[in-house]
């Protein structure tokens, strides 16, 4: 087997190393590895968003970037998106409005909404599901995230 | 996914090394939107990933009104149509950068690994095609160069040689009086690979009236992205009109040779064609006659 990689890098604003094997996916480190069980495997080819991370402050599909590419590079995750003092907007909305049935796809939604409402914290509904067309949802329907995620923007923006 | 081994080069020389050493062994990583689904799902046999955003050159983006535009095989889409400078000299290639895939693949996604992974449907080929791009190429034996429109020579195939990668696209600088457009049809509104597509661009007159040039390409509708020669030129000379339009669209029509599979028919497609072809003549055209 291929010898381990050795990398250091920031997640959730914490200096992380791990070990990785080259083989492995920057999804799976965090799954498999670091025990960040938030991001979801749903795919594993890039269509549905659930495994969704910021890498560099930019929106990615963990399942399309290697683990040996996070070397430097500050990764965020759902795990980082509540604070202690309580959650964030999103997820309070997601849970108030039920934008969610069996719950795979939400973390990635809530990512994936996240980035973009701090580049555009006031989207309108076509703007909203543009920027989530990466994220699929197989049970409960857009309309209630796209709700959550319009709500979420309104109580930030008050 | 298999075990493989990766490597960070930091130059362009190591990284040939590497690619020379392994040949299809080998293979660059940029924004892996595609390699990484295809070694995972066994689509390609490989044994090294070779990441090549560790060497300065091909993460380059420089654009100069006097020089033109230069871009580094794995600047990722949203860095290209974030530039407001590049967005307002270079609309047609902007309308294919930002409909590929989602913004999570935008992330990612390179023009450079767009155009190595050959398929005839990547949606920035043929705007690159109709902007006049070269492929600056390096390896063992040295630089070269070759136009966009003769990089890919069968499905997932390019005039690649064993240890030489692409380095950087270039651009020449917009002319005077120039626009262009890339269209593509999907059944949905987002996230889907094209049943057909066509990049243009014309140059227009000093009064606007004829176009002085103009290059159609395709994609979706050969095994290769497709340069047609006949109905750039059937566009040169003639009073601009619905005709002289039509006439390129059926000229791009006769030159598609599309395959039947599960996006469409052949027939669809050739359909398809000269809808597109038309469509975004005319926005080049307009983009054209506004700049």
């Amino acid at each position: 087997m291929s010898k381990k990689i050795h990398v250091t890098t920031s997640i959730n604003g914490k200096e992380t190393e791990f070990l990785c094997e080259p083989r492995q996916s920057l999804l799976e480190v965090l799954r498999d590895v670091l025990m960040l069980t938030g991001a979801k495997e749903g795919c594993n080819n890039g269509n549905c968003g659930a495994c969704n991370v910021l890498l560099d402050g930019r929106l990615v599909n963990s399942c399309l970037v290697m683990g040996a590419e996070a070397q430097g590079c500050k990764v965020q995750t759902i795990e980082g998106i509540a604070t202690p003092q309580g959650l964030h907007p999103l997820q309070q909305t997601f849970l108030e409005g039920a934008a969610l049935q069996c719950g795979i796809c939400t973390p990635g939604f809530i990512v994936a909404a996240k980035a973009m409402l701090d580049q555009n914290p006031k989207p309108t509904e076509h703007q909203v599901r543009h920027f989530l067309a990466g994220n699929l949802c197989r049970c409960t329907g857009y309309d209630k995230i796209v709700r959550a995620v319009l709500e979420a923007a309104a109580l930030t923006n008050k | 996914m298999k075990d493989i081994d990766y490597a960070a080069p930091k130059t362009i020389a190591e990284a040939c090394a590497i690619l020379q050493e392994k040949g299809d062994k080998a293979r660059c990583l940029a924004g892996g939107t595609d390699i990484i689904v295809q070694v995972r799902e066994h689509r390609r046999d490989i044994d090294v990933l070779v990441d090549i955003k560790h060497i300065p050159q091909v993460n380059a983006l420089n654009y100069d009104p006097g020089k033109g535009l230069t871009i580094g095989a794995a600047v990722p889409c949203y860095r290209i149509y974030e530039h407001k400078e590049i967005a307002k000299a270079y609309p047609g290639l902007i309308d294919a950068a930002a409909l590929i895939g989602g913004i999570q693949i935008q992330s990612r996604a390179s023009l450079g690994g767009n155009l190595c992974n050959a398929s005839p449907a990547g949606d920035t080929i043929p705007p690159l095609i109709a902007l006049e791009a070269i492929c600056v190429i390096v390896g063992a034996g040295g630089m070269r160069e070759v136009p966009v429109e003769k990089f890919c020579t069968a499905p997932g195939k390019t005039v690649l040689g064993r240890g030489e990668m692409l380095v950087q696209l270039k651009l020449p600088p917009p002319k005077p009086r120039s626009g262009a457009a890339y269209l593509r049809f999907i059944p949905r509104n987002e996230m889907d690979i094209a049943v057909a597509g066509a990049g243009v661009s014309v140059v227009l007159d000093e009064k606007k009236e004829k176009c002085i040039a103009a290059r159609v390409a395709l994609a979706a509708v050969a095994p290769t992205p497709l340069l047609v020669q006949e109905a750039g030129a059937a566009l040169v000379d003639g009073a601009l009109g619905d005709a002289l339009i039509d006439k390129a669209a059926s000229l791009a029509q006769a030159a598609a040779k599309p395959i039947s599979d599960m996006r469409g028919t052949a027939e669809y497609r050739k359909h398809l064609v000269g809808i597109l072809v038309k469509r975004a003549l005319t926005i080049a055209i307009q983009r054209a006659r506004a700049g």
